[in-house]
């Protein structure tokens, strides 16, 4: 038995990387501590995708890797407008991989970022974001806001490890000295814990973000009695707290993204906190899903100047989230072909569009059987990242940390497995060039 | 209607084919006195229709889910009656859909049998 310490989570945004485990015969057989209910289910592996697969009259045949391989670079050489999608489960290395295979087959690469924090990256866009790390938020923060979101079930590490009950250099005495306001329309697990709680009407964010700026500069007369199923004097209790905290925080989560006004939300939290600062110090932060969603949103930025919903079909990049989302482009049924990777439309797309996804030839990269599976016809496993395979990964609030390996495996990881699709798509395209 | 994540949801993401999954995902959240509105027992099956499909799922009480408002899990479920409209931003309504719901002898699907309504 061995004990393995400073293993890094690749499950949420969190990223914490204090976990301890034990590794026997080659497999994870504890988690000593650190990781949540919800990263030691992932550290801890479920069953896989055991062998590459490609589908033949209906059913899934196995087959080798290199014949998986060759399938795919076929499908995806011959295709006029194929989409590359996933990419936020996985490593920096092979999302650069990645995007150059877009650009060599002229796809649209999109990523998770279009289903859960793409609003909050137009919105940055356009105003700009007042930000901090995860560190200073532990070392400083004496007013926590969670606004649409519920880490107690999402990010359940995030309360203890970087915001309302971990303890830092000016916050040692934990929650004690500090408030915890949360928003939501639910009485969540996280809300139960909150100094004040305001119970929102579905869909009404951009209101209550509206009133409580009016209030921080000074014109709460304009602010009626109720506004969005809060009372004023919640919303006035909300504001003196703003303006008492020496370091304030809003996470917000896809209560905001999802709904209403989307990216408008987004502006209107922003500039609240921007209100905030006519007071005090004030940060906002989203509460980024999958462990490397930042970073895909990075990589891609990086290589293209965008960082979601790409086409590189032109031969420069064109970036149109409401035209070139994975979503958009399937309920369109403008895509011929999918290469999915670290990432599951099957269960995570609106049923609109996997209608359109179920009936072209899909490629599918995952360590994991899902309901993607279902209905791919070349199907290659992976290497879990953080457990089998290493590379970078981007914290929620975009600090690097690399994964670690905790075990061998037979299985190729992401980025191989991508080298060798473009390596075949390369031959092919030479071939025909000639 | 909204859609939004649980732990066991969390736990289960690797492993979406396999009960757990199914039990804690096929499911709608809702206040104690709707389910005495609709005269549905905990685990009884109902059927949520909106304008983008329907789909039966086990009711499942929750007291801090106002009334008039269901909580289904993310996943395929849920998914089966969001819209996919992104209103020119990239992303699909996932929340705050107008949902009806009542009372079903219908069987909740499991994830393969779903997945096959989109296939064909």
């Amino acid at each position: 038995m061995v004990e393995i310490t400073d293993v890094v989570c690749s499950l949420c945004g969190c990223v914490c990387d204090d976990i301890v485990v034990e590794v026997e015969d080659n497999k994870v057989t504890k988690v000593k501590k650190g990781a949540c209910a919800v990263g030691k289910s992932k550290l801890m592996g479920h069953g896989r995708i055991e062998e590459p697969a490609i589908r033949e009259n209906g059913s899934l045949k196995e087959c080798s890797y290199d014949d998986a391989i060759k399938k795919a670079a076929e499908i995806l050489a011959a295709s006029r407008r194929p989409l590359l999608y996933g990419w936020s489960s996985t490593v920096c290395e092979a999302d650069k991989v990645g995007v150059e295979l877009a650009e060599e087959i002229g796809a649209v690469i999109d990523n998770t970022a279009s289903v859960c924090h793409g609003p909050s990256v137009l919105a940055i866009q356009d105003v700009g974001l007042p930000s901090c790390t995860l560190g200073e938020v532990k070392n400083r923060a004496d007013l926590v806001i969670y606004w649409g979101a519920n880490p107690a079930a999402a990010h359940a590490n995030h309360m203890k490890r970087y915001s309302y009950i971990s303890k830092g250099y000016w916050t040692e005495e934990g929650k004690k000295n500090k408030k915890l306001v949360v928003v939501d329309v639910r009485k969540t697990a996280t809300a139960k814990m909150a100094d004040v709680f305001l119970q929102i009407e579905q869909g009404k964010d951009y209101l209550v973000f509206s009133a409580l700026r009016a209030m921080l500069y000074g014109y709460e007369d304009v602010v009626p009695e109720e506004v969005g199923g809060v009372s004023k004097k919640e919303l006035l209790e909300t504001v003196r707290m703003m303006k008492e905290a020496k370091f304030g925080i809003i996470f917000f989560g896809m209560g905001v993204t999802h709904t209403g006004a989307r990216h408008n939300n987004i502006v209107n939290a922003i500039q609240t906190t921007r209100a905030a600062h006519t007071h005090t110090k004030f940060n906002i932060m989203p509460m980024r899903g999958h462990y490397n969603v930042a970073g895909i949103n990075q990589v891609c930025t990086w290589e293209t100047g965008y960082p979601f919903a790409v086409d590189l079909s032109r031969g420069y990049a064109w970036y149109n989230p409401g035209e070139l989302s994975a979503t958009d482009l399937l309920i369109r049924r403008e895509c011929d072909t999918a290469l999915i990777i670290a990432s599951d439309p099957g269960a995570h797309f609106p049923g609109e569009s996997i209608r359109h996804l179920a009936k072209i030839p899909v490629i599918q990269i995952d360590p994991f059987p899902n309901p993607t599976t279902e209905f791919a016809d070349v199907v290659i496993p992976a290497a879990i990242s953080g457990v089998e395979a290493e590379g970078n990964v981007y914290r929620m609030d975009n600090i690097p940390i690399r994964l670690r390996k905790l075990v061998d495996t037979e299985y190729m990881a992401d980025e191989e497995i991508l080298e060798r699709i473009l390596e075949e798509v390369r031959a092919i395209k030479e071939k025909e060039g000639e | 209607m909204i859609s939004g994540r649980t732990i066991a949801q969390g736990q289960n993401l690797d492993n979406k084919l396999s009960e757990e999954y199914f039990n804690e995902v096929a499911t709608c959240e809702l206040n104690g006195s709707d389910m005495e509105k609709l005269g549905v027992a905990a685990d009884e099956p109902v059927k949520v229709k909106t304008s983008f499909g329907e789909v039966v799922v086990r009711a499942k009480e929750k007291e801090g889910t106002p009334e008039g408002v269901i909580f289904i899990p993310m996943g395929p479920w849920a998914n089966a009656v969001v819209s996919g409209d992104t209103h020119g931003a990239g992303m699909p309504s996932y929340k705050g859909i107008d949902a009806e719901i009542e009372p079903t002898e219908e069987e909740v699907l499991h994830v393969k049998e779903l997945m096959k309504t989109y296939m064909g």
